[in-house]
């Protein structure tokens, strides 16, 4: 609390201290309305001395005035910085569970919407705490591309914009309106920020346009619920049923979010465990296919064996540590294989953080901590298919 | 800006929250957790009492909303409204251990309660008169300086801040000054 001449102690209204040598003898004669009209700034001690001198001396003899510079000063004292406390990430949920447990949801986000929910919840309060200067800070993203690591250094609207741009073909799956023009993920991002540019967009739009559409998805998905989660959502080099894909969004809220909490130096956590976790779980569903595309463009050998579909054959067992963690076995001959802990012939540990981290292309395969074992080729084939999940 | 929402946001929240429809109040939450929070630790002084505050705030509008009444005030109002009432109600209780004075109690629930009004107000009063004050009080402008830097006149820059404080001086007012003063027709 400051100690201005402004602040309130509980004694009478002679505050602000008279300035020795100011006031007094050619000071202009003032009107009582003029007096009047100069408490606020007085009670703020933001008047010139002379003012200040010459309100006192009306003080003592107008009781109206008198009574008005008591409250007013009394109100300077209740004046308080903004605390600035950053609430505690994990208590909405614990709000939510608490108000849910009272009186369940007739219409409830699916739960495959629920870390969507949570991870564009965590990056809109970290939004509304970022000024004009942040929206432009710079960015870098990086993804992985063949054998590897490009990236491009963009703002922090053109990181929101581009997350619009891309849950926009979610939208669309929906049926919900999308804005733009079909295309892959990366066309629709540089057709947005092309707009953005020609638009003079200001940050405050981009932020409620991702808002909004974020918030129209989980609704949509609300009401809709188990009749949309299957339905296909291409994203042109790859297509996921809806209940993945809003996994996958959630996904690149969170890297993304990290890559805005970096450039502004926020702290930002990782999504509680049990989202974490299935995220991961899909990242290792989308390896088999991922390895046979990098197979199809000559980035990796042919695999060894000729598996039919459904059957068995070798795999690598994936085993992700801490928090989201879980073994998962990753069918290395087709992507119709099933792998199993039999075929094992390979084993990969890393914790949870650091394999989203690869997934996302912030790391590099070769620099990623993983400790391995067995047949190399599959543990290379493993890790250069999980770097190239990541795009922009 | 903090300012209310337009009403028509405020009865559409209020009849998806009625309707029992999980994804109005993760929207709530994220509009008004702050607010609710920062009220509760204003009164409380303290972070576990404040998320208790703002569990069972969140709570109370999911399973009440039809309490609310959008005639009487905005959606904010309310909230912020039931976030007073939990957490004064919580620091008696946490005060009142038998032993301490009645008066001593009710002086410490009075100050905290007019420091949380007074915060709410100030959140809640149109943007000139609060942007006036802040030149005045946090950067510690005269009011000529101020005027200069929100491009108006001298004049104009002391009704602001008499505006401001007048506004402000109402959290002292008792109980029910937790709705906004309706002084807001005054300013351009």
């Amino acid at each position: 609390m400051s100690t201005s001449p402004g602040s309130g102690s509980d004694d009478a209204p002679r505050l602000p201290p008279a300035t020795p040598g100011a006031p007094a003898r050619q000071a202009p004669e003032r009107s009582h309305p003029v007096l009047k009209s100069l408490l606020g700034a007085w009670a703020l001690a933001a008047c010139s001395p002379e003012e200040t001198a010459a309100v006192e001396e009306h003080l003592t003899d107008c009781a109206p005035c008198a009574e008005e510079a008591v409250r007013l000063r009394d109100a300077v004292a209740l004046l308080h910085p903004e605390d600035g406390l950053d609430l505690d990430p994990t208590l909405r949920s614990r709000v939510l569970a608490g108000a849910l447990g009272r009186r369940p949801a007739r219409i409830p986000v699916p739960g495959w919407a629920g870390p969507y929910e949570a991870e564009t919840a965590r990056l809109d309060a970290l939004l509304h705490d970022i000024g004009e200067a942040e929206w432009r800070a710079p960015v870098r993203l990086a993804w992985f591309k063949g054998r590897r690591s490009v990236g491009r250094e963009v703002t922090v609207a053109a990181v929101i914009s581009h997350l619009a741009a891309v849950d926009g073909i979610v939208a669309g799956a929906l049926g919900l309106a999308d804005p733009q023009s079909p295309g892959t993920p990366e066309e629709r991002t540089a057709a947005r920020w092309a707009a953005d540019a020609s638009g003079r967009t200001t940050s405050g739009e981009v932020h409620s346009t991702w808002r909004h559409q974020g918030r129209a998805l989980i609704r949509t998905a609300s009401f809709a619920s188990d009749r949309v989660a299957g339905t296909p959502v291409e994203y042109g080099p790859f297509c996921l049923p809806l209940r993945d894909a809003f996994l996958e969004r959630a996904f690149e809220c969170w890297v993304h979010a990290e890559d805005v909490a970096e450039a502004i130096d926020y702290p930002y956590q990782p999504p509680a465990s049990p989202d974490l976790h299935h995220m991961i779980d899909l990242a290792a569903r989308m390896l088999p296919l991922a390895i046979a595309g990098r197979r199809r463009a000559g980035l990796a050998p042919p695999p060894r064996t000729l598996v039919a579909a459904g059957a068995p054959g070798r795999a690598l067992h994936l085993e992700v540590e801490g928090r989201g963690g879980g073994h998962w076995y990753i069918p290395l001959d087709s992507p119709g294989a099933v792998g199993t802990r039999e075929g094992e012939v390979a084993h990969v540990a890393l914790d949870g953080v650091e394999f989203c981290r690869l997934a996302s292309g912030r790391v590099s395969p070769e620099e990623a901590a993983a400790g391995s074992l067995g047949d190399a080729q599959a543990v290379c084939d493993v890790l250069y298919a999980m770097a190239s999940l990541s795009r922009m | 800006m903090t300012n209310d929402a337009p009403p028509r946001w405020d009865r559409r929240m209020q009849q998806r929250l009625a309707h029992g429809e999980a994804a109005a109040l993760g929207e709530l939450y994220d509009r008004f957790a702050s607010l609710v929070h920062g009220v509760a630790h204003r009164v409380l002084g303290d972070e576990g009492g404040a998320d208790r505050v703002t569990r069972d705030v969140f709570a109370h509008a999911w399973e009440h909303a039809d309490e609310y009444d959008p005639r009487q005030g905005s959606l904010r109002s309310w909230i912020a409204g039931l976030a007073h009432r939990h957490a004064v109600s919580r620091l008696r209780r946490a005060q009142d251990d038998g032993e301490r004075p009645a008066t001593e109690v009710e002086e410490k629930v009075r100050a905290a309660s007019a420091a949380a009004r007074a915060d709410y107000i100030v959140t809640s009063m149109p943007a000139p008169l609060r942007a006036a004050l802040d030149l005045a009080y946090f950067r510690r402008l005269d009011y000529r300086q101020a005027a200069a830097r929100l491009g108006v006149t001298d004049d104009e820059a002391r009704r602001r801040l008499r505006l401001g404080l007048q506004l402000l001086s109402t959290a002292h007012d008792g109980p029910r000054a937790v709705s906004p003063p309706g002084g807001r027709a005054a300013v351009r």
